[in-house]
């Protein structure tokens, strides 16, 4: 027992340094259980704070940019207008919307919120983004959040009162279902932490037909993204030689150096299909 | 101003500095990551216990962690600096009683070397460190090593310009041990 005391005296300070190394380990690799912790939650209100504050002044600097941006939006809404189109006369013809305008929002699936980026970070090897938006405005683990121009750039993973933690795209663990909007064929999108803005896209059998400047969408498979959200455009086509799939570069179509304002796509349907597939797996048992 | 508020500045500076300048400046390329928030560690006095060099390393990490929301990666390359850095103040510190004399670690206390070379090894192991828990998810040899190799040459840069631009006043204490 003695001796015991005595090698912890003697050798307190690697003890020391190695348990400060195991909390350390523990929390890098844990994180994604640790992050339903309280204490993430009190650290995530703190950083949103600081970095409000920052944004306010970075928000002053990117002013013009997000104008040009917004106004960008604008026009896509304005061009999607009933009153931008007309209908041959032929086939114009008065009908009564029998629809009760009361079953509308039973209807609805996904509903947009809007938020403050407040922080964002491109250069590390896993993205997060800070939005000014918590759970006491119906924020949950698991939306999707889009750019002001409606293209992907994440996942929310964690959610304090007012602050929510975006995991971006540019992320190792971020894998989106993708689509390619000319041939309907799914992959996945995933980044290997190389290029910021560049992410890739798998999966992608080789006797399809790519060619670069093809658009990728999201597949709607997911509960996150609805159907046809633009992700970016083909960059580049490699030949994976071990597989029978392509690794095909992506553009993202969101710039992630100039992140002003985002939305956070909630789906009011979200549990309907996880809670159906419970239900199968459970009568099959 | 004592030394005690002093790095309680530096500590709030670095990590100020680490998170809306270094962090938000467009990399340069996907190799280069300057960090230059260690520093704290490096520039910590003499005499400090070596645990409590290690709490305020793991905190000044933990920091950073809460702002890069990656908790663990960097206060773990933190403490092992924390950790290895007196073997390294003993191992290269030239004249006798150089810890007496001055407060801390700098081009006047230790001498120009030997202060350099306690930068350059400090920073790779801190590199590395921060790079191989990275690296763990990832992989891909070469561009592990050429990115502590370049982020570290460029953090040097940064500490230099550092060292010029902010020039610590060293007073230099007593003769006795």
């Amino acid at each position: 027992m003695r001796n015991i005391f005595l090698f912890i005296r003697i050798y307190f300070n690697f003890l020391f340094f190695l348990f400060l190394m195991c909390i350390s380990f523990f929390m890098l690799f844990n994180y994604n259980r640790f992050h339903h912790t309280v204490y993430s939650s009190t650290a995530g209100e703190i950083t949103g704070k600081v970095n409000k504050q920052f944004n306010d002044v970075e928000y002053y600097f990117k002013l013009k940019r997000t104008n040009d941006s917004l106004v960008k939006a604008n026009a896509v809404l304005y061009n999607k207008l009933k009153q931008d189109f007309e209908l041959p006369d032929t086939v114009s013809r008065l009908a009564i919307d029998t629809l009760r305008i009361d079953t509308l929002p039973f209807l609805r699936k996904y509903l947009y919120l809007p938020a403050k980026v407040v922080g964002n970070s491109v250069s590390q090897t896993n993205n997060y983004l800070q939005l000014h938006r918590g759970s006491l405005q119906g924020v949950t683990a698991d939306l999707g959040v889009t750019d002001i121009n409606n293209s992907v750039i994440g996942t929310v993973v964690d959610v304090s009162n007012n602050y929510c933690v975006v995991m971006s795209l540019l992320h190792r663990q971020s894998n989106i279902s993708a689509k390619l909007k000319k041939s309907g064929e799914t992959g996945s999108v995933v980044w290997d932490g190389v290029q910021t803005n560049v992410v890739i896209l798998k999966d992608i059998s080789k006797d399809i037909k790519v060619s670069r400047g093809d658009t990728i969408i999201t597949s709607g498979f997911s509960d996150k993204f609805p159907y046809g959200l633009v992700i970016g455009t083909v960059m580049n086509i490699e030949n994976d030689q071990t597989s029978s799939t392509f690794i095909i570069k992506v553009k993202t179509a969101a710039n992630f150096y100039n992140l002003q304002y985002a939305y956070i796509i909630n789906n009011l349907q979200k549990g309907e299909p996880q809670q159906l597939l419970k239900s199968v797996k459970k009568t099959n048992e | 101003m004592s030394s005690f508020a002093k790095n309680i500045v530096r500590f709030c500076l670095f990590i100020l500095v680490q998170v809306y300048v270094l962090n938000q400046v467009p990399p340069l390329h996907e190799l280069v990551t300057p960090y230059l928030y260690f520093l704290f560690i490096l520039w910590l006095p003499f005499k400090m216990g070596r645990r409590t060099i290690m709490v305020l390393a793991f905190a000044i990490g933990f920091c950073l962690d809460c702002f890069t929301k990656t908790y663990g990666l960097h206060a773990a390359a933190c403490v092992m600096i924390a950790y290895v850095r007196p073997f390294l103040i003993n191992l290269l510190i030239s004249q006798e009683g150089a810890e007496s004399n001055y407060n801390e670690p700098s081009i006047k206390s230790m001498g120009l070397t030997p202060y350099f070379t306690y930068l350059a090894i400090l920073t790779l192991l801190h590199h590395t460190m921060l790079y191989f828990l990275q690296a763990l998810q990832v992989g891909g040899y070469l561009y592990f090593i050429l990115k502590i190799l370049i982020s570290t040459a460029v953090s040097l840069l940064l500490i230099l310009l550092t060292e010029l631009l902010f020039v610590r006043k060293q007073r230099f204490r007593t003769n006795t041990v």
